[in-house]
């Protein structure tokens, strides 16, 4: 309760808070409000903002661009949450092991997230979705499997700082097994700033997807914000809402998230907050 | 220390950094192999890539060239010894091989990742130290709500805002491309020519990193600020400014240094997405055309060369940390 209170009192907290539920309302109305799918022509191609019933105009082919921005929101959101989770499970199982049992493990481990920080990860994400071919799964797990190691890093340093605890001992010396140590008291203890930075994955997740959709390699059955900003890219002399207004939806939510995740870091970590402000 | 002993230590980080970016080289070398195993299709169709995956007898070829009947590990070894020997196959489609093809695009790509990489760690850690020195004022909060958004912006969008708003609507600066073409120009008006269309890609890929460094810089300096030598220094009597250059900025600056050494990947897929914004004639166009036409020979190159620029990267931060630590250079490490 005390940290919901002091959440509300957070400014910036709270305005990521509001924004996000603006376009999470967005993402579960989309098909209410427009109910023809984006992808149907309802209009005349090039229609600017405002005309013929479409607020934020047409596409090449008179697709309605305020459907797709809305409907976008869903593969957004979708896709981020997702892969922020799947980068959040690779990333406590590497870390947990390497923090837990130390030694060459850890050596190995480390070494291997290291090597994964250092490549330029949305190369190798281009690579994955290409040979894998694009669809929702493979770009969630692709997100997932180059966003894993600051996760890992940060599960690691907790894992090392809760081992020796005496509430740790004290499940050793009783002889309880290593996962339920593991599982049942380490990683409980070590939550709050795991999920903090995954709510921040979903930032740089969003992104990514955004960037890979741009680039020809998003679902090809899903209307996603960056794959509209790419169709909008050769004709942006004629047609500038095709790639304005999704790139404001981008830029919205990842702001949102952000506050959000930072509003809820000083909240739930005073200490670390403190120091970094 | 003595100066022969600096040498020597310098002369052996020099070794052992050698010896890891071979390591990376054959680690990323061995997951394009696996990778290429991995793909749906046989190995002789996906590197063939889209174009060569109809004609058998190039299939035939393939799989005899690079032993396909052979045991994994045999193939391995022989793909690795290819690597090091520079030789990162051949593009069906281009007709040519890879390795030229990427040689031929990295100066592109180099000139605009180095530029925006340098003036983003300049401007930012400027920026930053200015903001961080008047923390709380009108200065610091207008900053700081820039770097928030700048930090939410897809790069590549940023670029098409960019060319909205410069070349259609007030048509200062060209669109796209490295140069104008079909015009004669002297040496000294083509460099001009080329800064002229680096201003826009380099100004996006520069902005979202500006921002994570200005950040950054703010809180090491409102941090350095509160420690006890800087207390000294002015107990000391030494003026503000002596104060602000000789202590605080050098030891801000070492975890904005760090933390730019890890960027430098991010950096380097910005890059390969404004190229494709820009047709900037690097190795992100290339990787794009590649894209369209599935040449995947050309895309495990690029990602293990562009790996290479990283690392290289990396160490160049690594030099100017060890430049600007003063524990680093006093001896006491």
């Amino acid at each position: 309760m005390d940290t919901i209170r002091a959440f509300l009192r957070h400014p910036s907290g709270m305005i990521g808070l509001v924004l996000l539920l603006v376009v999470l309302i967005v993402a579960i109305i989309a098909p209410l409000v427009f109910p023809v799918s984006p992808w149907e022509m309802v209009g005349a191609p090039f229609t600017p903002p405002g005309e013929d019933g479409m607020w934020l105009g047409g596409d090449t082919l008179g697709r309605d661009v305020a459907a797709g921005v809305a409907y976008g929101a869903r593969v957004s959101l979708l896709i981020g949450i997702a892969s922020a989770l799947a980068a959040m499970v690779i990333g406590v199982v590497i870390g947990a092991m390497s923090g837990y049992f130390g030694g060459k493990i850890d050596l190995v481990l480390m070494r291997m997230t290291e090597l994964f920080q250092t490549i330029p990860a949305f190369v190798l994400a281009i690579l994955l979705v290409a040979t894998f071919n694009p669809s929702l799964l493979t770009i969630i797990l692709t997100i997932g499997a180059v966003s894993w190691p600051p996760l890992a890093r940060l599960t690691r340093a907790e894992f090392l700082r809760l081992r020796h605890r005496e509430f740790v001992e004290a499940a050793l010396c009783q002889g309880e097994r290593t996962w339920r140590i593991v599982l049942g008291h380490i990683l409980p203890n070590a939550i709050s700033p795991i999920l903090v930075v995954t709510s921040l994955t979903v930032a740089t997740a969003i992104l990514l997807e955004s960037a890979l959709s741009f680039m020809g390699l998003g679902d090809p059955n899903l209307m996603s914000w960056g794959f509209m900003i790419g169709a909008g890219r050769t004709v942006i002399r004629n047609a500038w809402w095709m790639s304005v207004f999704p790139g404001i939806a981008i830029l919205v939510t990842v702001l949102a998230i952000n506050l959000f995740g930072e509003g809820l870091s000083d909240v739930l970590n005073p200490r670390v907050s403190r120091r970094r402000a | 220390m003595t100066r022969l002993g600096s040498v020597a230590a310098v002369a052996l980080l020099a070794i052992s950094r050698i010896a890891q970016l071979i390591a990376v080289i054959l680690v990323i070398a061995t997951f394009n192999f696996v990778l290429v195993r991995a793909a749906p299709g046989d190995p002789a169709q996906v590197m063939a890539g889209q174009s060569g995956a109809s004609d058998p007898k190039l299939l035939d070829d393939l799989r005899k060239e690079y032993g396909l009947d052979r045991p994994y590990l045999v193939q391995l070894a022989s793909h690795l010894g290819r690597v090091m020997s520079l030789d990162l196959g051949y593009s069906y489609r281009q007709r040519r091989a890879v390795v030229d093809l990427i040689l031929e695009r990295l100066p592109a790509t180099l000139l605009l990742t180095v530029t925006a990489f340098c003036l983003a760690l300049l401007i930012g850690t400027t920026l930053g130290a200015l903001a961080g020195l008047a923390a709380g004022s009108v200065l610091d909060t207008v900053f700081t709500v820039l770097s928030l958004v700048l930090y939410a912006t897809p790069v590549f969008w940023l670029g098409l805002m960019l060319v909205l708003v410069f070349s259609v609507t007030l048509g200062w600066l060209p669109p796209f491309g490295y140069e104008t073409i079909n015009v004669k120009l002297s040496p000294f008006e083509h460099v001009l020519d080329i800064m002229k269309h680096m201003i826009m890609p380099v100004t996006s890929l520069a902005a979202i990193y500006l921002a994570i460094y200005a950040r950054l810089m703010r809180s090491s300096i409102i941090e350095v600020a509160q420690q006890d030598f800087i207390k000294t220094a002015r107990a000391k009597g030494l003026s503000g400014s002596r104060i602000v250059v000789g202590h605080m900025l050098r030891n801000a600056l070492v975890p904005v240094v760090t933390v730019a050494g890890m960027q430098a990947g991010a950096l380097v897929g910005g890059a390969v997405v404004i190229e494709t914004v820009f047709a900037w004639p690097g190795l992100g166009r290339l990787t794009f055309e590649a894209l369209l036409q599935r040449d995947y020979p050309v895309l495990l190159g690029i990602f293990l060369i562009l790996s290479i620029v990283v690392i290289v990267l990396n160490l160049l931060t690594d030099l100017v940390y060890r430049l600007i630590d003063p524990r680093m250079t006093t001896g006491a490490a």
